[in-house]
């Protein structure tokens, strides 16, 4: 057995079950301290339940789970003691002011009135806020609730933090902020544990990603682990002329020795790359065989092709409602639109 | 960052256990929490200051003639019944909006703090006594308006007040429960007025007892809420704390102690 210290996080064979839907089956993790740990799957794969879980908010179905060597079912105090949650809706209270909400936690988190007081102060200033710290949140940006969702998590100093989907639906100035200030989080010796739907993300702040999907961990590994699975970036090529396809796939294996793939919509061909350098053969390759090409671009590898090499099928394919999300909500806890207008 | 080290998870001295102290300053802080939000909605607090008033002159003028012969006489009845009545009705509230709150995000924050599991409930219902204290002294201002002159003297009132605000108070955990268990708050609303409704009316609350038909005096004599109604009146108008009073508390008690446990159980299974 590993000693506790090593380990934030072990998780075995974790389940939850809504109905017959099996949102999380068997999902193992296992976090190091103080270092990020990128949970990556696209919606409804089970990261929100999974995380959910292992905060204490949602009761297991199966498998079990330690954090700091602490079991979640048997030491769920301790447990809340040692993590802060920054949920993927913004846990704040919106009658409250943004010092009025840093003040509260700080008070449920035992600290005294002046503490608590200079607590707040510090982090508002720390996040930006100090401005908008008595303005209601109703008028809060996206990012700026999302600062003070994070900063509400930080009052106790946790040494993990869970960060359900820190930026997503934030604009990209805000997200690299948000990076920021993960970064200097973790250089402050917490460990993180995020979910994201980005593989950019992923790659920027995680030291180890797994990929989940249908509720198991498809793949476990550095970034650049995961890239290589798929190589390391990827073509994209369309032609001006649809007639030519199949000679610009010849020219792809001969060239750059890969398959390419076609994609179905405007006829283009995708295909992974080891090497970005390799291009200017390909288009050597192509002007020699008078192709004409319309686009082309050599981009990193997209979540989509990551999820298709991993598990053969698009990330996107089951259109149906979250289940992770949807479940959530079902229980009462993630607040929904319809909730919000029915008042 | 201006925390520049982060004490490790491992050594860390920890406990699975809250302990009573701190169960009530986690419940005074949730109550602050609801006190704010109490001044930010002040249309919220509709229920405890037009209808005390509204129900309190209607039902004045409608009954005080047919039952007992004047408006003066009927006061010191009324007035008593209206105010349990009202205030029990307002414990209703608390479980709606109970059910509102807890379908908002920042429960799950409460419920990843290392705080106790019954505050965000106990805060909840703390603070409504506020609305319950409001409720109260609007009948008992609106019955002074009207003519009402309790005879038991301004500590007999005060004292009848707190009386009424506990016993509400103890009720509302009914309601707490109904609001954690039921699925979205307009049921919470249904099912608690098909419980209070039989409560508050078939009660001593509005008419003599004696004027009813012999099964409903039976139920009418065993409704804690005419006890409660009772022990007002004897407060109020002779300045007795007698029986009923006790009993009422007794009542309130065994209320809290069973649903209390409940709701709470209620809330974590749904954590």
């Amino acid at each position: 057995m590993t000693h506790s210290s090593d380990w934030a996080v072990e998780a075995h064979g974790l389940v939850k079950v809504f109905g017959d839907n099996r949102a999380v089956d068997g999902v193992d993790l296992s976090v190091r301290t103080g270092t990020v740990y990128g949970v990556l799957g696209p919606n409804g794969a089970g990261k929100t339940t999974t995380i959910r879980m292992l905060a204490t908010l949602l009761k297991p179905d199966g498998g079990d789970a330690t954090v700091f060597g602490h079991d979640i079912r048997r030491e769920p105090q301790i447990v809340r003691q040692l993590i802060g949650v920054t949920g993927q809706y913004a846990s704040v209270d919106e009658t409250l002011s943004a010092t009025e909400n840093l003040m509260l936690f700080s008070r449920l988190n035992g600290l005294s009135r002046a503490d608590a007081r200079r607590k707040s102060t510090e982090l508002l200033e720390e996040f930006g806020l100090s401005e908008a710290a008595t303005r209601p949140l109703k008028k809060f940006s996206g990012g700026m609730r999302r600062r003070l969702d994070l900063a509400a998590s930080l009052i106790s100093q946790p040494p993990l933090i869970f960060l359900d989907e820190p930026t997503t639906g934030l604009d990209p100035r805000t997200r690299s902020q948000m990076w920021d200030t993960i970064r200097r989080l973790v250089a402050t010796g917490s460990t993180v544990l995020l979910t994201t739907q980005y593989l950019d993300e992923a790659d920027q702040l995680a030291d180890r990603i797994a990929v989940i999907d249908r509720g198991i961990v498809v793949a476990e590994g550095t970034a650049g682990e995961l890239k290589a699975s798929v190589g390391t970036s990827s073509l994209l090529l369309r032609l001006a002329d649809a007639g030519s396809l199949e000679r610009a796939r010849h020219a792809i294996l001969d060239v750059l020795g890969v398959e390419s793939v076609l994609t179905p919509e405007a006829g283009r061909i995708t295909a992974p790359m080891s090497d970005p350098d390799s291009v200017t053969d390909l288009l050597i390759r192509l002007r020699a065989d008078g192709i004409a090409i319309e686009e082309l671009s050599v981009q990193q590898p997209t979540l989509d092709e990551v999820f298709l090499a991993l598990t053969g099928h698009p990330a996107d394919d089951d259109a149906a409602p979250a289940p992770g999300d949807a479940a959530a909500g079902a229980s009462g806890a993630a607040p929904t639109p319809e909730l919000e207008t029915a008042r | 960052m201006t925390a520049l080290t982060i004490t490790p998870g491992a050594s860390r001295t920890l406990k699975n256990h809250v302990g009573l102290a701190q169960t009530v300053r986690n419940s005074f802080s949730m109550a602050g929490r609801g006190l704010i939000k109490m001044r930010r909605t002040p249309e919220q607090l509709i229920d405890v200051t037009v209808q005390p008033i509204i129900f309190t002159l209607m039902f004045t003028y409608i009954f005080g003639g047919a039952i007992a012969g004047s408006v003066a006489d009927y006061l010191p009845l009324l007035i008593p019944g209206i105010l349990v009545q009202t205030v029990v009705t307002t414990s209703v509230v608390t479980g709606v909006q109970l059910r509102e709150d807890m379908d908002k995000g920042v429960f799950d924050r409460f419920k990843s703090l290392p705080i106790a599991r019954i505050a965000p409930l106990a805060g909840a219902l703390l603070a409504d006594t506020v609305r319950y204290a409001i409720a109260t002294t609007l009948t008992f201002a609106m019955g002074f308006v009207l003519g009402y002159r309790p005879e038991g003297g301004l500590g007999a009132v005060v004292l009848a007040g707190l009386l009424v605000i506990v016993c509400s108070w103890a009720i509302s955990w009914i309601f707490a429960f109904f609001g954690v268990i039921a699925r979205s708050a307009a049921s919470v609303q249904g099912i608690s007025f098909l419980v209070l409704f039989p409560l508050t009316f078939l009660s001593n609350a509005f008419v003599p007892v004696d004027t009813l038909p012999a099964f409903l005096q039976w139920f009418v004599n065993v409704n804690p809420v005419s006890h409660l109604v009772t022990a007002v009146r004897d407060l109020a108008n002779t300045a007795t704390f007698g029986g009923d009073a006790w009993i009422s508390l007794l009542g309130a008690a065994v209320i809290v102690a069973v649903f209390a446990p409940l709701t709470v159980r209620a809330y974590m299974k749904k954590a």
